[in-house]
């Protein structure tokens, strides 16, 4: 039995755009990142090619999601790949796992 | 030559590692030792990329056993990898990812099955293999200055020397009852030494995990069944702190890599509740000295170490050192066997314990086709991170490139800690009458060029 396709949100709902935007802002800010907020392609990769962003950077954001968010990042997370494919992944997962 | 024992354990059932909570015992990692050299190849060279650090301890142990010698380069991009094989045409590559992306003939770790008769039960066959002190272990790479990586060789009986030394200056009643869990990488030489041939050597044991963000340090030593050591960086226990997470039964912390504030170690040691030791060390010179950071500025030189004052640089020598070694860093000596440490010289950096030169990086940077002239320079310490990180930024000559080009060929050549941000486009380098370019020139030359160009990041 094939299992059922879960369809894919091209457009996120409208809090976590805001979310988004709020990520966006908070990662320039902490990485001092030569560029504006909105100039992040919210569909490029976090890691790596893309924003190219490295490990320092990724402790640096765990750093900020858990303070802003609560959040604790593992490095043992099956989800990790997705949770860091791109910024609209990296807000979905805070918008799911934030206590506060 | 005298021969030194492979590890500490006297017994089969001697715990020397834990991998997620599980004892391996000195049995099992002599029989797994065993299995793997019988799979080596002929040549000698063993590029060691395990990145589980048990993996990477029997893979160390298996070299030493069959008379081979360990590559540790200080990153593996694959222009330095080019180097290697220039270095030991033989060298092959020893991982634990079968996607391994190093161009070198592979060998891929293989776990062995547990002891199917128990850990205890070795009927008298428990040898632990003697290693000949004057025996080449492994090179040690620094990233040099002129464009080349240059091999740092350590005899066994040296290496052994220097982390016997360090057991005598860590404040834990017992090392071999404790459990050591580092957030660095097995094969940087602080790494190689405090978290693999220090368990080895003081009977304690290595923990296979590298814990990244801090809730991982958490649980690795939450899931520890003992007292345990943390050997860290600046970079991590700033993350530490700043995540307000509890570190359970920890006897003693461990920092090394950069200097660490006297203020943060003082909190690391009120949160933590244990002491925590700084050391200071180099891939030339190995481990060499320490101090309790929250209490005392000075650093005390392990037994027999001495320190020279030359023209231009401090050298040391003694102890597990072979022969007098220049330091990279500006040192004062107050005793025999004291010194002030004063930064590093001009043109070292640091980027998160990940140590070049900025000539050795402007030589990658002005080899890229295209790039006509270009300088690294160390951005302001007010732009330091969240975690204490201050990165570079690189001004660029190169009229048919763009940015992103450049950093793309650059993500080739050198660490990416050290990929410069921003990358600047200028139409010349400020340079002064005597070709040279003043750091606090380039940083006002980017502060404008910035200006102009806010886009131009990878």
């Amino acid at each position: 039995m094939s299992e059922q396709a879960l369809p894919t949100l091209t457009t996120p709902p409208i809090d976590t755009l805001a979310l988004e935007r709020e990520i966006a802002q908070l990662i320039v800010k902490g990485l001092n990142l030569p560029m504006q907020p909105d100039e992040i392609d919210p569909e490029a990769a976090l890691y790596g090619e893309g924003l190219g962003l490295d490990s320092i950077d990724i402790l640096e954001i765990a750093l900020i999601v858990s303070k802003q968010y609560g959040i604790q990042l593992r490095a043992d997370n099956q989800e990790n790949a997705r949770i860091f494919r791109s910024l609209r992944q990296f807000a979905r997962y805070v918008a799911e796992q934030r206590v506060k | 030559m005298s021969a030194l024992p492979l590890i500490a354990h006297d017994r089969p059932a001697a715990v020397v590692a834990y991998r997620r909570g599980q004892a391996i015992s000195a049995a099992q990692f002599l029989d797994d030792v065993r299995a793997l050299a019988v799979r080596l190849p002929a040549s000698t060279h063993v590029l060691n990329f395990c990145s589980d650090r048990y993996r990477f301890a029997v893979g160390l142990a298996a070299s030493l056993v069959s008379g081979k010698c360990s590559i540790l380069p200080s990153t593996h991009t694959p222009e330095v990898i080019r180097h290697l094989r220039a270095f030991a045409p033989d060298v092959f590559c020893l991982s634990d990812d079968p996607q391994c992306p190093i161009a070198l003939p592979q060998l891929l770790y293989v776990d062995a099955t547990a002891r199917a008769n128990g850990d205890a039960h070795d009927g008298g066959q428990f040898s632990v293999p003697q290693i000949d002190a004057g025996q080449l272990a492994a090179f040690v790479f620094t990233s040099g200055s002129s464009g080349t990586p240059v091999p740092h060789a350590k005899t066994w009986g040296r290496l052994v020397q220097c982390v016997r030394a360090e057991v005598t200056r860590l404040p834990v009643h017992d090392l071999a009852g404790c459990a050591i869990l580092g957030t660095v990488p097995a094969q940087h030489m602080y790494g190689l030494e405090s978290t693999v041939l220090l368990p080895l050597q003081s009977g304690g044991a290595l923990c296979a995990e590298r814990p990244f963000f801090p809730a991982d340090i958490a649980a690795s030593l939450n899931a520890l069944p003992r007292a345990s050591v943390l050997i860290s960086t600046p970079v991590h226990l700033r993350a530490l702190l700043a995540a307000e997470l509890l570190l359970p039964g920890l006897e003693l912390i461990v920092s090394a890599t950069a200097m660490l504030p006297a203020n943060l170690a003082r909190e690391v040691e009120s949160r933590y509740g244990a002491p925590l030791l700084e050391i200071y060390g180099s891939t030339e010179t190995g481990q060499m000295a320490s101090r309790r950071t929250a209490l005392e500025d000075q650093w005390r030189l392990w037994p027999g170490v001495r320190l020279t004052l030359g023209d231009a640089h401090c050298s040391a020598h003694g102890g597990h050192l072979a022969r007098p070694t220049a330091l990279a860093d500006v040192l004062e000596p107050t005793s025999d066997e004291h010194f002030l440490l004063h930064g590093r010289t001009a043109d070292l950096v640091n980027i998160a314990g990940k140590r070049s030169s900025l000539a050795y990086l402007n030589h990658q940077l002005i080899a890229i086709p295209g790039v006509m002239d270009a300088a690294f320079f160390v951005r302001d310490d007010s732009e330091a991170s969240l975690a204490g990180v201050t990165r570079l930024a690189a001004l660029v000559v190169a009229p048919r490139l763009d940015a992103a080009t450049i950093i793309q060929a650059l993500r080739q050549r050198i660490d990416p800690v050290f990929l410069p941000r921003p990358l600047l486009l200028v139409e010349h380098l400020p340079r002064n009458a005597t070709g040279k370019l003043p750091q606090h020139t380039l940083r006002a030359l980017s502060a404008q060029a910035a200006l102009q160009q806010p886009h131009l990041f990878a």
